[in-house]
């Protein structure tokens, strides 16, 4: 028999209904996992032990009633940027290095309530600003790849404890590539749904207008399964959408035959490296095969959404991190002198370098002269992105190209010039400011490392992304390659 | 260098960051490459473009006017690093 | 020197409006809970938390635009504030800023020349309050409620169109009767429900340009708006004519002096940032709800001032004072319509001994001990003959002590006026034999006895003769 920890959450889900094993003997074996070969990755931030032996105790009891939902027992890891009720929630920040949330996450919640057992909190970059991890207060995650490698950002914690095999899945948060990137980078599947699609209540703010939750996995199908119950309305999130959810795993069948998919020139224009480019046009050539139509499309204002990012993001940051003021929650300074010194010294000792950097970045493009020239503008710029995008999907159904420029890049490599950490996310921020849904699965190896192919589709399309992935899978074997540590 | 250490310090100060002293020079660089790099945006063809603050084009939803949230102060101020008579305390504020 | 300086006033009020549970989280809005019990995880701005906005403050501002004849905004859109102070959970206020809700609108009130006088509403917007910090108790530290943070507020920007203190009460007063009119606030003062900040600046008559003006802030009562205002332009006008210039600040209203004082603190480097709420999207009313709201308006106050002028014929002035709240109108009409119709004198009861006795007891009009069927009973009993308004006093106290109809009284207390001249007249005889020397003098041409004679023919008969009789009979039996 396959170890549990080598199963998909769809293998251990059929195990489970089979009578195979239990969930405790699952979320044993992974605890066990986490416990010894975590200390190599510095994946997660929290491990609750105990309190998922508990849960998947009860959710064996449960099925064994007859009354199992749809994951039940099977095991998850969150991004640490949910809030879960009675559990620290550190968003990756010294600024809540102690903070216990009073409440769940819409996310956390709708998992809980299908019957998902949380193995624990995953490392990120602080309030998920970065590409590689090396931002989090609990030190970087290492690729399971390559540990000198990052294993990308912000939920590099999350493709880590994927990749390495330490949990099926994870709940993670995507506001520029932070699900797609890492996944790129790991080799693993990670999609970031239509903006709007998954619940934001309790998901620590990052932009606003820009993040969206999602999920890692090995497979298309496991993304299925919990992008399944974890979509759908919420009335605590105004900009919830009150759309029908589709059956993501019923959908996984549908063939590729005559599926219009765009390939954007720009895509592999220099800055793109050679043999990750060679990979995705290997991977769309597969797709063609299986009935795909290759067509050529165009993003005229590529070039424009790092930039428009770098404004939008930012503006939006540094109001929404305002709130931590060491008043009602978070990190206080010691023996502030006065009002003006606790809030300056409780956010300065309490954010680290790259946070600030995104604070005063946002601040000075809100400012008083520098609004219309840069936040308003970029506002502009952002429409223009989306037209283009708009443009596209009236000839296409799908755009595909490469997540990432290059593969993992080192530990280390790109820290002392923010704007090379930002180039990184070229490819993926588009989706973002568009409110796209965009997917990143494995589709080669470049020196050991994992490359991913990006697909980008319509608002509300993840269920054709997912099924585009799923008929790649089917024929290739990138999605099973796990590093030779953590087989 | 697009920001000197007087317009640093002055934005810092409105997002009541304090920099150790020894953070300043490289915020100042690290800042200042930012703003050069996002300064292309000024050469965007976008006269006559509207704004976009949303991905979608929705709408505001309304809830009714109804009590949802009963008590649970000493819960909520758990979190907080000091409290008194159920008062979150500050060091004192002059008006 | 006064003459020659105009002065230009224009008001921000905050009128708190009358939900159960705030702007954007359903935490309770009652007045006087136990600090931060009425203060959620959303008005604690607790992470992850979001905002949801409430249906009836979209629809009480949105009836106040109507009542003043503004435009409600298709599209609105809220925006961040940005600001930090304790008071503040978020370090932003979710206001509106480009798109309120409701834009240029108008109302009249009486000029300082007497006419009627139109002032311009720039806009009116929705926000959230804040919480408020205790400075008492603690060593050197305050402490932070927050119950009132998220209170759904609406903010009513006036034109400069206020000439003085006194037409910026009367502002002030129109716009506070309007939304009372309209149940969407409660407008209690004390509990700061209404409270407004004032612009204030004086130029040179007949000059165009606006002088530099200071903001009055948090002015909480009629007095201390007139007051504060008042000492505002004194002040201006002294540094102007000693030669100095006015500076652009935020003052603070010290009721205890009787001053303003600069709020330099406030001041400090401020740089609101507002941009759009990515946490809200555009609140959009359409044309089928403003019509249903139109359709919905109660008559407001100028509109019932005048139909109470033109229907029952009252004295405009009184008909002003009878408006000023929807509920006191309301009281005068079931008065009005209970009686067999003396509007003026229903009127004059209800302005005088009535809201005298109300101030005494410091009670509102619904709360009133005599209900308005009882004063209409009282005043029908006045004009029919039955008792004399003097007597008409006494029979209202006793109606405020709970001691039933002014019929009942009159009959349980004996108090119906006499009106039989053969029993008036035998009181006057004996009066007139009992007092020879008055009698005398009144004959030798002192007609002011006739005083004297019309008391002592009251106190016989405890003031139940009609006084009209007595005061006939007299003359003629004196004259005899």
């Amino acid at each position: 028999m396959t170890a549990l920890h080598e199963m998909t959450l769809s293998g251990l889900k059929a195990g489970l209904d089979a009578g195979e094993f239990t969930s405790v003997e699952i979320v044993s074996a992974l605890l066990g996992r986490i416990e010894s070969l975590d200390p190599q990755l510095n994946a997660f931030i929290t491990v609750l032990g105990e309190a998922a032996l508990a849960d998947a105790a009860r959710a064996d009891e449960a099925r064994a009633r007859g009354d199992a939902g749809p994951l039940c027992g099977l095991p998850i890891v969150h991004k640490d940027i949910f809030c879960m009720r009675d559990v620290r929630t550190t968003c990756g920040s010294r600024m809540l290095e102690n903070f216990v949330s009073p409440y769940d996450a819409t996310v956390v919640e709708r998992l809980a309530g299908a019957g998902a057992v949380v193995l624990g909190k995953t490392n990120m970059d602080e309030f998920a600003m970065g590409s590689s991890n090396e931002t989090s207060w609990f030190g970087p995650v290492k690729n399971p790849w390559d540990p000198a490698c990052s294993p990308g950002g912000s939920s590099g914690g999350s493709a880590a404890a994927v990749a390495a095999r330490l949990a099926p899945a994870a709940t993670a948060t995507d506001t520029g590539g932070s699900i797609r990137q890492p996944a790129a980078l790991t080799g693993t599947v990670g999609i970031k749904p239509t903006y709007g699609r998954v619940s934001r209540y309790g998901m620590i703010a990052f932009a606003s207008s820009l993040d969206q939750a999602g999920v890692i996995t090995r497979t298309a199908e496991d993304s299925a399964r919990l992008l399944g119950v974890m979509a759908g309305f919420d009335e605590r999130d105004s900009t919830s959408i009150d759309h029908p959810v589709p059956d993501y795993v019923g959908e996984l069948d549908v063939a590729l035959d005559g599926l219009r998919i765009g390939i954007v020139r720009q895509h592999f224009d220099a800055g793109l490296d050679a043999s990750c480019a060679q990979a995705v046009r290997d991977a769309l050539a597969e797709l063609e095969k299986r009935g795909a139509v290759l067509t050529e499309v165009d993003l005229p204002n590529l070039d424009y959404c790092v930039p428009t990012y770098y404004v939008v993001a930012p503006a939006e940051c540094s109001s929404n991190l305002s709130r931590f003021d060491g008043v009602r929650f978070g990190y206080r300074a010691k023996d502030p002198e006065d009002l003006l010194d606790l809030y300056c010294r409780s956010r300065g000792e309490g954010f680290g370098a790259e946070v600030k950097r995104r604070i005063m970045t946002g601040t000075y493009v809100l400012s008083a002269g520098y609004y219309d020239a840069y936040y308003l503008q970029a506002q502009k710029v952002r429409q223009l992105i989306s037209e283009d995008f708009r443009r596209a999907f009236a000839d296409v159904d799908l755009i595909a190209g490469p997540t990432t420029p290059t593969p993992a890049f080192r530990l280390g490599d790109k820290t002392d010039d923010p704007i090379t950490m930002y180039l990184n996310d070229i490819y993926t921020i588009g989706a973002n400011l568009a409110g796209l849904p965009a997917l990143s699965a494995p589709c080669g190896m470049v020196d050991g490392l994992p490359v991913g192919l990006h697909l980008v589709g319509p608002h509300w399309s993840e269920g054709r992304l997912l099924a585009a992935t799923h008929q790649y899978q089917q024929d290739t074997a990138w999605h099973e390659a796990a590093p030779e540590a953590f087989r | 260098m697009s920001l000197d250490n007087e317009q640093v310090q002055h934005i810092a100060l409105l997002a009541r960051l304090r920099l150790a002293d020894d953070e300043l020079g490289e915020t100042v660089e690290k800042l200042s490459r930012i703003v050069d790099f996002v300064d292309q945006l000024a050469a965007a063809p976008t006269d006559d473009v509207v704004p976009m603050a949303h991905p979608l084009n929705a709408v505001q939803r309304l809830r009714p006017d109804a009590v949802t949230e009963p008590d649970d102060r000493d819960h909520l101020q758990q979190n907080a690093a000091a409290v008194s008579d159920g008062l979150y305390l500050v060091p004192k504020v002059i008006e | 020197m006064k003459g020659q300086w105009e002065v230009v006033i224009g008001l921000e009020i905050h009128t708190q409006l009358a939900t159960v549970s705030k702007i954007f989280s359903g935490a309770a809005t009652a007045y006087g809970a136990a600090p931060n019990t009425q203060a959620c995880l959303v008005d604690l701005g607790y992470p992850g938390t979001l905002p949801v906005l409430n249906r009836e403050v979209v629809r009480m501002a949105a009836m106040f635009g109507l009542a003043v004849n503004a435009t409600i905004a298709p599209r609105s859109v809220f925006a961040r504030k940005n600001y930090f102070y304790p008071d503040l959970p978020k370090g932003y206020q979710i206001s509106q800023y480009e798109l309120p809700i409701v834009a240029g609108g108008e109302l009249f009130i009486a000029g300082d020349d007497g006419a009627q006088k139109r002032i311009g509403i720039t806009r009116a917007h929705l926000e959230e309050d804040a919480g408020k910090s205790i400075h008492e108790g603690f060593d050197r530290q305050s402490g932070i409620d927050l119950n009132r943070a998220g209170t759904p507020l609406l903010e009513i920007v006036s034109e400069p169109d206020l000439r003085s203190a006194r037409e910026a009460v009367a502002y002030m007063r129109k716009i506070h009767s309007i939304v009372r009119y309209l149940g969407i606030s409660d407008g209690n003062m004390q509990e700061g429900s209404f409270r407004c900040d004032a612009n204030v600046s004086v130029r040179p008559r007949g000059q165009e340009k606006l002088g530099t003006r200071a903001e009055l802030k948090n002015l909480n009562s009629f007095r201390f708006v007139e007051r504060a205002i008042n000492f505002e332009i004194e002040r201006q006008i002294d540094v102007l004519e000693d030669g100095g210039e006015v500076v652009q600040e935020t003052r603070l209203y010290d009721a205890d002096r009787d001053e303003t004082r600069s709020m330099r603190s406030k001041e400090e480097a401020n740089d609101y940032r507002y941009f759009p709420d990515p946490d809200l999207l555009p609140v959009e009313i359409d044309a089928a709800w403003v019509e249903e709201l139109r359709s919905a308006l109660p008559e407001l106050p100028d509109a019932k001032r005048e139909r109470f002028v033109a229907q029952y014929e009252l004295k405009p002035d009184d008909a002003e004072i009878l408006t000023a709240s929807r509920a006191l109108a309301d009281y005068y009409e079931a008065a009005v319509s209970a009686g067999s119709g003396a509007p003026q004198a229903v009127g004059n009861w209800v302005i005088g001994d009535l809201t005298g006795a109300l101030n005494r007891d410091g009670l509102d009009i619904a709360e009133s001990k005599v209900a308005a069927e009882q004063l209409a009973g009282l005043v029908d009993r006045i004009a029919d003959n039955t008792i004399s308004g003097k007597i008409a006093k006494e029979v209202f106290d006793a109606m405020w002590a709970g001691e039933g109809s002014a019929d009942e009284i009159i009959a349980a207390r004996g108090l119906k006026q006499i009106t039989d001249t053969s029993a008036i007249e035998a009181i006057v005889d004996k009066v007139i034999a009992a007092n020879p020397g008055q009698v005398a003098e009144y004959q030798a041409g002192k007609d002011k006895l006739i005083g004297f004679f019309v008391g002592q023919v009251m106190k016989e008969t405890q003031g139940k003769a009609n006084p009209g009789v007595v005061n006939q009979m007299l003359k003629a039996k004196l004259a005899g």
